[in-house]
């Protein structure tokens, strides 16, 4: 295991993260304190409560996973293709590094950056609502395995990304419908029947409703599936990475 | 230098995705502790055949064995021998100098040694810009820096690719200067100039590629002394019209005004034919007021044997 070349990596990683620190972590809590303002204090007081949970707090899980979602896909995706895009991929190519530890270098370093962004956006959730956490370890849980395997996902839109117009399109396109449609703003039992059904193959409800339950203790899907739903997604990407770094897939020409 | 080569090429094509053959079956050993220069038109396959040394580029068929360590198999092994310096200034913008070469010597696997970091920023006159932000630095700084990222982590086998390209003669002075140093510390050095002086003065070898195939690989000695014609000039006293008849059958060559005679000779041979030519001509009374001899430099052989078989 060469644990200095990881320590590199994600010492690299984090210093990037640090010189922009104020700006990435900026936007997404200003549009997290929109979404209180708009949808919880405006809109959530003709709402009233879903599943006997106060609106303004039934939307704190979701609204704490979407900038979690699309800032580990964006952040790791920009992590890795830059140097690709640099040129300084080389290095990384020439050293005696294996694939699993560049990957707990870069995607380390991202999902620590979603974290912190996690925790900032509970916070200011806090000045807005005075919400209880049920499951705390469990929130935590989901919150580690979110940023983690989304980073990780984010990696490889960053291998397969050979434009900056590609880098994007994955967040815009796929993320932002799947995550609005996630169940962040209400619950899909709220929903007319076939959407219900139609609802159950987008992976993020599965996430959602997870962060709901360790927050509330109240879910759409049983929780045991949200976990299971997230594990086996972030296998799903280590699956892949692994073969991208075995057969250097748009790596290695 | 030990008998067992440092590097082993045995076989090496490689097809890009394009389509197109950029190296065909290149054999070639690298001997421990000297200094190889890979020369070539653009194009001929320099940079393919490093980058996959290395392990930037993977080898269609072939094997490379570095220092023992097959560099697929035993990559880890192979890879913390070697450092690059390649052609194109690929660096960090953000970073400072002396961060991107620490970060270079962890990624390589070496415990932290600011003490050899900073000696290597001190040798390539780094030491001052160590917190400058790389971007801020020249083309020839960043040059610089790529060659303190390789040699981070004290590798044993340095690959130079195209080192003293867009390099003033300052820098190309130093450069050479402490690729001597590299080499008298034990550090076998492959390098690819298109200067082709550079190969004169540094190399102990040479190898020359052409659209893909090696077609030499030489010790500079003996490639200078077997290919290396040598030409005696006379200036003539009188013009001449024609080559006496008498010596038509020796290597000469009259020039168009008739006022210079060249000889050509070969340098490999013990007997060069001049004392027999001099009495030739003053049996024919053919007076000279001046003459010259030159050897044809590395820059003529390269020049005769790319244009030679293409
Ligand atoms: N990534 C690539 N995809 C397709 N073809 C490539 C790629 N890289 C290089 N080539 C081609 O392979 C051939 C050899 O290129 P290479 O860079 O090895 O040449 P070189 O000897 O280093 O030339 P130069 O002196 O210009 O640096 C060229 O024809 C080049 O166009
Ligand atoms: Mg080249």
């Amino acid at each position: 295991m060469n644990l200095y070349a990881i320590r590199a990596i994600y010492k690299f990683e984090m210093a990037r993260t640090f010189r922009t620190l104020l700006e990435s972590l900026l936007s997404p809590v200003l549009s997290t304190s929109l979404y209180f303002i708009v949808f919880g204090a405006a809109i959530g007081a003709r709402v009233g409560s879903v599943d006997g949970v106060d609106y303004a707090a039934f939307i704190i899980p979701g609204l704490l996973m979407l900038p979690l979602l699309n800032e580990s896909i964006s952040n790791a995706a920009f992590g890795i293709y830059m140097p690709k895009w640099a040129g300084t991929i080389f290095e990384l190519l020439s050293a005696p590094v294996s694939a699993f530890e560049a990957v707990i270098g870069y995607v380390g370093a991202a999902a620590t950056k979603s974290l912190m962004l996690g925790t900032l956006i509970l916070i200011t959730a806090r000045c807005f609502v005075p919400y209880h956490i049920e499951h705390p370890f469990w929130m935590a849980a989901f919150l580690v395995l979110t940023a983690l395997s989304f980073s990780l996902f984010g990696f490889i839109i960053g291998l397969w990304a050979d434009s900056f117009q590609r880098l994007q399109v994955v967040p815009m396109l796929i993320m932002t419908p799947l995550t609005f449609l996630g169940g962040a703003f209400y619950s899909i039992t709220m929903l007319p029947p076939l959407w219900q059904k139609i609802s159950l193959f987008n992976p993020i409800v599965y996430l959602i409703s997870g962060m709901r339950w360790s927050f509330y203790g109240k879910a759409d899907v049983d929780v045991a599936i949200s976990l299971a739903a997230i594990l086996g997604f972030l296998a799903l990407c280590l699956g892949i990475v692994w073969w991208i770094f075995r057969t250097g897939y748009k790596l290695r020409n | 230098m030990s008998s067992e080569p440092i590097v082993s090429i045995q076989g090496i094509s490689k097809t890009y995705a394009s389509g197109l053959q950029a190296l065909k079956k290149v054999d070639l050993d690298i001997r421990r502790g000297e200094i190889f220069a890979l020369l070539g038109p653009n194009g001929a396959g320099k940079t393919t055949l490093i980058s996959i040394v290395c392990g930037i580029v993977n080898a269609t068929t072939g094997v490379v064995v570095a220092d023992g360590h097959d560099i697929v198999r035993d990559y880890r092994a192979a890879r913390a021998k070697i450092g690059l310096v390649p052609q194109e200034l690929h660096t960090d913008a953000f970073e400072s100098v002396i961060a991107t070469v620490t970060f270079s010597r962890g990624l390589f696997g070496l415990a932290p040694n600011p003490a050899h970091v900073e000696k290597v920023l001190r040798d390539l006159s780094l030491w001052e810009k160590r917190d400058s932000k790389v971007m801020t630095l020249s083309g020839g700084m960043k040059r610089r820096v790529l060659i303190a990222k390789a040699l981070a982590h004290e590798p044993r086998i340095l690959f130079l690719d195209e080192p003293t390209a867009g390099v003033d003669v300052e820098l190309r002075h130093d450069m050479w200067q402490m690729v001597r140093r590299l080499r008298e510390n034990g550090t076998t050095i492959i390098l690819t100039t298109h200067y082709i002086e550079e190969a004169e003065d540094m190399a102990d070898r040479i190898g020359v590629i052409r659209k893909g195939e090696l077609i030499l690989v030489e010790d500079k000695a003996a490639l200078m002394k077997k290919l290396g014609k040598k030409q005696l000039s006379l200036s003539l006293q009188t013009p001449l019209q024609q080559i006496p008849a008498e010596l038509a059958a020796l290597p000469l060559e009259l020039s168009a005004s008739g006022d210079t005679l060249t000889y050509t000779f070969d340098t490999q041979t013990d007997e060069t034919g001049i004392a027999e030519l001099l009495r030739c001509l003053g049996a024919h009374g053919i007076d000279f007021k001046d003459l010259h001899s030159s050897q044809s430099s590395l820059e003529d052989i390269f020049v005769s044997l790319v244009r030679g078989a293409a």
